[in-house]
């Protein structure tokens, strides 16, 4: 029912071309641009096993934005949108899983953009995939555990949003642009200042952008170091241990916020931002 | 807690923190204070005071939105905030005044996917559905997406909502706020039938609105400042100022003439001015009808001209003007001030 919803709002764009904007040209705009950066540092080098795995890791990223921030910004949207919030909370129903049904819409626009970017990537920006050896099995248990890991971790700023009244629009996008340089996406971690590293090794999407890219154009140890001496077997370990640690603490930190929430009288409260 | 109570309060408070600029000290708020209230099961009880009287917060309070800073509060036989799953699947509310709601959804859709939460059967809520939104003469607007509709029909939507899962205690936060009188009475008329229907439905509603507490319900609560003063029939409420006379008189401007003047006469218990255009209108109750004679020659000594005059049967408004010493609008304009 939740992500039924979610779709409607997430599909419901007045103007066609707004939403071409925004799921099509925005994503391949954002890859462009990577492209071109690499393409003058490197001096056109794009035979580089570590192009793609900069252009992947761009475009898996993609997912971290839509997951999290769709589950979290429901809360935004209910609140002071539709000023519909209460009326699911005195409802029947478990809120965290309305809110996670909620991010189901962003995970399918974001699954699109990521389709689309690949394959513009593949057609027009010199992005090479050999299909015969991707590991599809891998590839597709990664991509699960990481769009749940992902979930969950939207449920965490969900629970940060509720408790706060303002500005709660951006902790999605200002936690997804964080990451972007802790998660090792388009560098390795080993470019980092050495005490800022600890953060990416305790980032679940380290483990999990490795192993997407892994699946699909295998190990680039010369280029991205940090995880060359950890088998695909190991790093999938990792992730999920990582992803039971965070979503076990992102629905304590809800609950305790969504308590917090109602001690502070925040569950209803508009801004009219 | 009584096995026929729907609602029970014991000492509840809570109380606002409010956060000023960085440099000021936190300030309290005081919005509910040692309140204690029972209603019966298949009872319409009414919350009436002004705004800011702490209405609204003891509404949020019972349907688990918010939690109380002293005091428990139960609700269909559980504790709102330690139980508040228990409390939900029986409950449901409708604030008035507000244009809530999916407008990229038609009506009907609305109210479904709300009726899905609740569990009731798909074929049974769509059912329902159309049979409330006849009720409320919304019928041929059930396909019509919910931002196409007017503020008015929105708030009729929400009401629907409330009803369509039909709770053992619904709670009605000020439901006819901003309703047209034609859509408001069909509103009051709806409540009644919905109650009737059933006896074991509960519900409380909250409005500032005497005419509409005195024809609904059956027992009123009157809150003010977080406090309830007195809670009774609206019958026996009146009763207690039966022994006084109740004069309503429209006069010319006053003249320097003002409440506490008219308050210094031995024979005037209460009184109320407010200010028209053509002068003002004074609602006053005296000790016995023949201190009217002693009145109207103040007047007279500030040429004050009366207009009209009317004798009168008490009214909650004068049963709040009692408890508290003003009207209901002063009490307002005195918390905006």
């Amino acid at each position: 029912m939740a992500a039924w919803l979610g779709w409607l709002i997430e599909s419901n764009w007045t103007d066609p071309f707004l939403f071409a904007v925004y799921s099509i040209v925005k994503p391949i705009s954002g890859a462009a641009i990577l492209v071109i950066m690499y393409g003058i540092i490197t001096q056109g080098n794009y035979n580089s096993a570590l192009f793609p795995y900069i252009y992947l890791g761009n475009a898996f990223y993609i997912y971290v934005g839509a997951v999290m921030t769709g589950v979290s910004w429901a809360v935004v949207d209910d609140r002071e949108h539709y000023k519909t919030l209460k009326y699911m909370y005195i409802a029947p129903i478990y809120i965290p899983l309305y809110l996670l049904g909620r991010g189901v819409a962003r995970f399918i626009t974001g699954s699109i953009a990521v389709f689309i970017t690949i394959a513009a990537g593949l057609l027009f920006l010199n992005v090479k995939i050999n299909f015969a050896e991707v590991d599809w099995l891998l590839f597709i248990v990664t991509l699960i555990v990481g769009v749940v890991m992902l979930a969950l971790l939207g449920l965490l700023l969900a629970g940060i949003t509720l408790t706060v009244a303002r500005h709660e629009g951006f902790i999605g996008e200002a936690t997804a642009g964080a990451l972007y340089i802790f998660s090792g996406a388009v560098f390795p971690l080993d470019v980092l200042p050495e005490w800022s590293r600890p953060i990416g090794y305790f980032m679940p999407t380290t483990y999990w952008l490795e192993l997407l890219r892994r699946s699909l154009v295998g190990n680039v140890a010369q280029a991205f170091p940090t995880l060359a001496n950890f088998s695909n077997l190991e790093i999938l370990g990792v992730l999920l241990g990582l992803s039971v640690l965070f979503g076990a603490v992102s629905i304590w930190v809800f609950r305790w916020c969504d308590a917090r929430a109602r001690e502070l009288g925040l569950i209803d409260r508009t801004t009219n931002y | 807690m009584s096995a026929t109570l729907a609602i029970e309060t014991q000492s509840l408070g809570r109380i606002y923190k409010l956060r000023g600029s960085r440099k000021e000290t936190r300030k309290e708020l005081v919005a509910l204070q040692d309140v204690n209230l029972t209603v019966e099961r298949g009872e319409l009880f009414g919350l009436l005071g002004p705004n800011g009287a702490g209405k609204t917060t003891l509404i949020k309070v019972l349907t688990t939105l918010l939690s109380p800073t002293s005091g428990w509060a139960r609700v269909a036989g559980a504790d709102v905030h330690t139980e508040p799953h228990l409390v939900r699947p029986k409950i449901n509310m409708v604030s008035g005044g507000e244009s809530s709601g999916y407008g990229l959804l038609t009506v009907r859709e609305n109210l479904w996917m709300f009726s899905q939460f609740y569990g009731v059967p798909s074929k049974e809520a769509n059912e329902r559905i159309e049979a409330l939104l006849e009720m409320v003469g919304m019928k041929d607007r059930m396909h019509t997406k919910s931002s196409d509709l007017s503020t008015g029909l929105r708030q009729k939507m929400n009401i629907v909502r409330g009803f369509l899962t039909d709770p053992e205690v619904l709670f009605l936060d000020e439901p006819t706020l901003g309703l047209d009188v034609g859509a408001s009475r069909d509103v009051r008329k709806f409540i009644i039938e919905w109650l009737k229907a059933d006896k074991t439905r509960t519900l409380l509603l909250t409005t500032h609105y005497m005419v509409e507490a005195d024809e609904l319900c059956d027992r009123v609560a009157i809150i003010n400042k977080g406090r309830v003063l007195a809670c009774d029939t609206p019958s026996a409420l009146k009763q207690r100022l039966q022994k006084d006379a109740l004069f309503e008189i429209q006069t010319s401007p006053l003249n320097g003439l003002n409440q506490q003047i008219l308050l210094d006469q031995p024979e005037v218990t209460k009184a109320a001015i407010t200010e028209t255009e053509t002068g003002a209108k004074l609602s006053l109750s005296l000790v016995e009808e023949s201190a009217l004679a002693r009145v109207i020659n103040l007047f007279t000594q500030k040429d004050v001209k009366v207009m009209s005059l009317s004798k009168r049967e008490p009214t909650l408004e004068d049963v709040f003007v009692d408890l508290v010493g003003r009207s209901m609008a002063e009490e307002e304009s005195s918390e905006t001030a």
